[in-house]
């Protein structure tokens, strides 16, 4: 299944799809935002194909799960950085894959701890289904239907590689 | 020594934050890391991050401190925990309440975690060893044992300025004697692995075998000075001058007040710290105070980054744990 | 009542006395060892075999916290405990309250003590008024109501020439001072032994000059009075050296150290164990062997439990706000064998410190074991093993620094006035 994808056509179609969304809403000179760490290789390729001026932004939601008090702080967390003041600003979120909704929340969440943005706009690798919360992407790579067994995994930053397994395990 | 078992839970993290003592450098170093990703959650618009929604601290302050129970406070606050201020020393225990009674009446109010400062030593050690097993424990300053999260901000100055410990020489001048910051500071240091820590003081300030901690002690503050990188002046308590420990705050300026011309005897790029309030003109002068090489004021805001990390580690905790020790 | 105590080891250091022989008793007293006396008609027969029997034993001190502190322990059940180690002679300090400074309250204590019918208590009066450490007790009237002799316990007397005075007046009536040696001043507030420990735990310490100094003091004071001074409680290696060099000068000086102090060291706090929160601290290893050293060259002759049973609120708190004082009586005799066991002290030595030595010390008859002498007697089983278990205490003061230690040896029988008081197989 996962030879099946070719990731440097995926983020050619995601970087068009993109491209065009934001043309159509009017949305000029986004800023883009990847979620650590997935999303955040994405977005990199995703901004260097858009040739977008200003630096890429990195979201680190840890501090915004909501399994905090299950799952405890997670040990490697590395601080969000976002450039630009968010304030009225078009924002391209990007992550890699789209499950229950829950880490695009945490997301949102935590944006809007920054600031107050004139929109968002959601692009995603993969989406594997299974939403618990009423969201979704603008822009999607690929759609699969994942069991709950199974697990999609972007590795990364160079190459970036796919794979899938049926190890039970939490959102990515 | 037992002392790393009572802080840490079946998994090796942090349950209570009692001492600097006992623990390891990897996990002083993930204190350090944490407080670095929290330190940016100050600088935003929102000063707030949900971690520990639902939650509630209490400050049981025995010994009053506007400083320290404030920082905890905004701490707390910044990770979206309720807090409970409770100055004990005014209230329950002149009722004859014991402390036992007291904890157990907090307990019954649901508290999740209990910030600990008291006069006399152990006091957090034995309130962790009484308390429910789903409530951590901070020691906020315990006579003149520990105060760890005072030595863990200074450890974090250090590292924003001198990125590693390994080749530092850092040397604490003051009353030791009755000091639980330089004990903190003292175990912090060697663990993190400093090339040498000294301590500089009259005899009559340094505590018996305190050699046996990891420190060189020097009474002259010149010949201490020498080749340090890093200063960390203590607070002389003007109360030390009624006893037979100090002539006067003139004599000890004379000795061991830090004066730009000391200064320069340690190396050009030293940075001089002290944990407040400071005794301007006691143990140091204004013009070092408020000097280039001071970074006084940082330590205060670090203070927050640190205390809300630790909160943090202590209560995120994974679940099974907690059933196992159960 | 008539005992036949047969086939066991009896041991008696006073009279040197080593041997598997049996033991006679008759309305109270020992009417023989060895041989049967003609016509003897045991009641109870006593089965001593592969054990030791041995004077009951002498506790030089021992608080059973009456008058005034029965919630942390009475006459009744400390006399107990004391029993459950063979003990059937306690001296107590006269820091009850109120303080054993009239006839009334040793009249009181004797009465309590006839009452539970389990040891023989022998008061010690104050040596001051109140304690006070500024007018003399009355010595003499205490001592015809019968006290053994004269302490101000804890209380440090700073006024060098009251205790001189003290001294002085002690002497003419006859009676040995009984002194705990602690400079007020040197201790100042301390909690624990001045060292690496309590530099790392941040507790106040206790120098050992405050030891050292107050014992000077006193050697010169009692050089100058002749008086009868014990030191009590002895806990630095350097106390033992300055009391060595007196006694060989030949002053009328004797000495003793609690148990505690010869199996514990400042290490066994540990963690701010309030268990081990004592008065004198525990000090160093170097301190501890001291004190052996001084048992086995002869300058300390006695050892006692300085028992000090309390209750639970005494010793839950930050470790400085805890009350000092261990729940140790019910285990003198294992714990002492302990200290045979691992060959720091041999076994007759260890016995006299139990018993002949300190009768000496209170110049009672007792600690021996003699035809026509009261029968106090002890019987040891050396298969039997002691666990200590917090919890399963008889004192009340569940305060034991020892508990989860294991030694061989029980007391398996005591006998107070040839009355059995103590027979282990009735508590299993």
């Amino acid at each position: 299944m996962s030879d099946a994808i070719d990731i440097d056509q995926l983020l050619s179609e995601m970087t068009e799809a993109t491209q065009t969304h934001c043309n159509a809403n009017g949305y000029d000179n986004p800023l883009m935002i990847g979620i650590q760490r997935g999303g955040a290789w994405v977005a990199n390729r995703l901004h260097q194909s858009l040739k977008l001026a200003e630096p890429l932004g990195e979201l680190n939601i840890a501090f915004y799960r909501d399994d905090f008090s299950t799952l405890g702080l997670h040990p490697e967390v590395s601080p969000s950085k976002l450039p630009a003041e968010l304030n009225n600003r078009h924002i391209i979120l990007v992550d890699d894959v789209l499950y229950t909704g829950r880490t695009i929340r945490a997301a949102m969440n935590e944006i809007f701890d920054y600031g107050r943005p004139a929109s968002i706009t959601l692009v995603v690798m993969i989406d594997r289904c299974g939403r618990q919360l009423p969201i979704q992407a603008d822009v999607v790579g690929k759609t699969m239907t994942l069991n709950t067994g199974e697990h999609v995994k972007l590795s990364g930053p160079e190459p970036l590689t796919l794979s899938f397994d049926n190890v039970e395990g939490t959102e990515t | 020594m037992t002392g790393n078992i009572i802080q840490l839970d079946n998994n090796g993290n942090l349950k209570h934050f009692l001492s600097t003592e006992g623990l390891s450098q990897s996990l002083l170093q993930s204190i350090l890391d944490h407080a670095e990703s929290f330190a940016g959650v100050g600088e935003r618009a929102v000063k707030k991050i949900p971690l520990l929604r639902g939650k509630t601290i209490a400050n049981l302050f025995f010994e009053p401190s506007t400083r320290t129970r404030t920082t905890f406070e905004l701490a707390a606050k910044r990770l979206s925990a309720d807090i409970l201020n409770l100055n004990i020393s005014t209230s329950a225990t002149s009722k004859g309440e014991t402390l036992s009674d007291t904890l157990h009446t907090l307990e019954a109010m649901h508290c999740d975690m209990f910030v600990v400062r008291h006069a006399n030593s152990g006091a957090a050690h034995y309130i962790a060893t009484q308390v429910a097993p789903h409530i951590s424990v901070i020691n906020a300053g315990d006579g003149r044992h520990a105060h760890p999260t005072q030595a863990m901000l200074d450890m974090f100055t250090i590292r924003r300025h001198k990125k590693s410990f390994e080749n530092l020489r850092v040397a604490i001048v003051g009353d030791i004697l009755h000091s639980r910051v330089a004990r903190s500071e003292i175990h912090a240091l060697n663990t993190l692995g400093v090339l040498e820590t000294r301590i500089i003081a009259p005899h009559t300030l340094v505590p018996k075998g305190v050699e046996d901690l990891g420190v060189q002690v020097y009474n002259d503050m010149d010949t201490g000075l020498e080749g340090i990188d890093v200063i960390m002046m203590l607070r002389l308590q003007k109360e030390r001058m009624r006893g037979a420990l100090l002539p006067s705050e003139q004599e000890y300026f004379q000795r061991y007040g830090l004066t730009s011309e000391r200064l320069a005897i340690a190396k050009p790029d030293a940075i001089v710290m002290h944990p407040g309030p400071i005794n301007r003109g006691v143990e140091i002068s204004s013009e070092v105070a408020d000097g280039e090489q001071s970074v006084i004021l940082q330590q205060v805001s670090h203070g927050i980054a640190i205390r809300m990390a630790v909160m943090a580690m202590t209560m995120g905790r994974s679940n099974d744990d907690m059933e196992n020790t159960e | 009542m008539r005992i036949h105590i047969e086939g066991g080891r009896l041991l008696d250091p006073a009279n040197n006395l080593d041997a598997k022989q049996d033991l006679f008793i008759a309305d109270g007293k020992i009417v023989s060892i060895k041989k049967k006396p003609d016509g003897f008609d045991s009641d109870l027969q006593i089965n001593a075999k592969d054990k030791i029997v041995l004077p009951g034993l002498v506790d030089l001190c021992a608080r059973l916290r009456e008058p005034g502190l029965e919630y942390k322990g009475t006459i009744q059940t400390e006399s107990l405990a004391a029993n459950s180690s063979g003990i059937t002679s306690i001296c107590c300090p006269p820091d009850t309250d109120p303080v054993i400074d009239t006839p009334a309250i040793i009249e009181l204590i004797h009465q309590r003590s006839r009452d539970a019918e389990r040891t023989n208590i022998y008061p010690l009066g104050a040596l001051t008024k109140d304690l006070n450490s500024e007018h003399l007790a009355e010595m003499h009237i205490l001592k015809q109501a019968g006290c053994v002799g004269v302490s101000n316990a804890y209380n440090a007397i700073d006024n060098a020439e009251v205790l001189r005075r003290a001294f002085e007046y002690a002497h003419s009536c006859n009676l040995t001072v009984f002194l705990y040696a602690e400079d007020h001043a040197l201790k100042n507030n301390g909690v624990v032994h001045e060292g690496a420990l309590s530099t790392r735990l941040g507790l106040p310490p206790i120098p050992e000059t405050a030891e050292t100094v107050a014992i000077c003091r006193a050697i010169l004071l009692a050089e100058q009075t002749q008086v009868h001074l014990h030191f009590c409680r002895l806990s630095t290696a350097r106390g033992v050296q300055l009391i060595k060099a007196a006694q060989a000068q030949g002053l009328p000086i004797t000495a003793d150290v609690a148990i505690c102090n010869l199996l514990l060291t400042e290490m066994d706090i540990a963690d701010y164990n309030s268990d081990c929160h004592l008065q004198p601290p525990l000090r160093s290893e170097r301190d501890r062997s001291g004190l052996i050293a001084g048992i086995n060259d002869g300058t300390i002759t006695a050892v006692c439990s300085d028992h000090q049973p309390h209750d639970v609120d005494a010793k839950a708190a930050p470790f400085s706000l805890t009350e000092s004082g261990a729940s140790t009586i019910e285990h003198l005799l294992p714990l002492m064998m302990h200290l045979v066991n691992r060959e720091e002290l041999k076994l007759e030595k260890a016995i006299s410190l139990l018993t002949s030595q300190p009768a000496n010390i209170l110049s009672i008859d007792k600690g021996s074991l003699e035809e026509g002498k009261d029968a106090d007697v002890c019987i040891f089983d050396n298969e039997e093993s002691t666990s200590i278990d917090k919890d399963n205490l008889l004192s009340i003061g569940k305060n034991t620094p020892f508990n989860g230690w294991e030694t061989q040896g029980a007391v398996s029988h005591t006998l107070l006035n040839g009355r059995v008081v103590f027979d282990r197989s009735e508590f299993k």
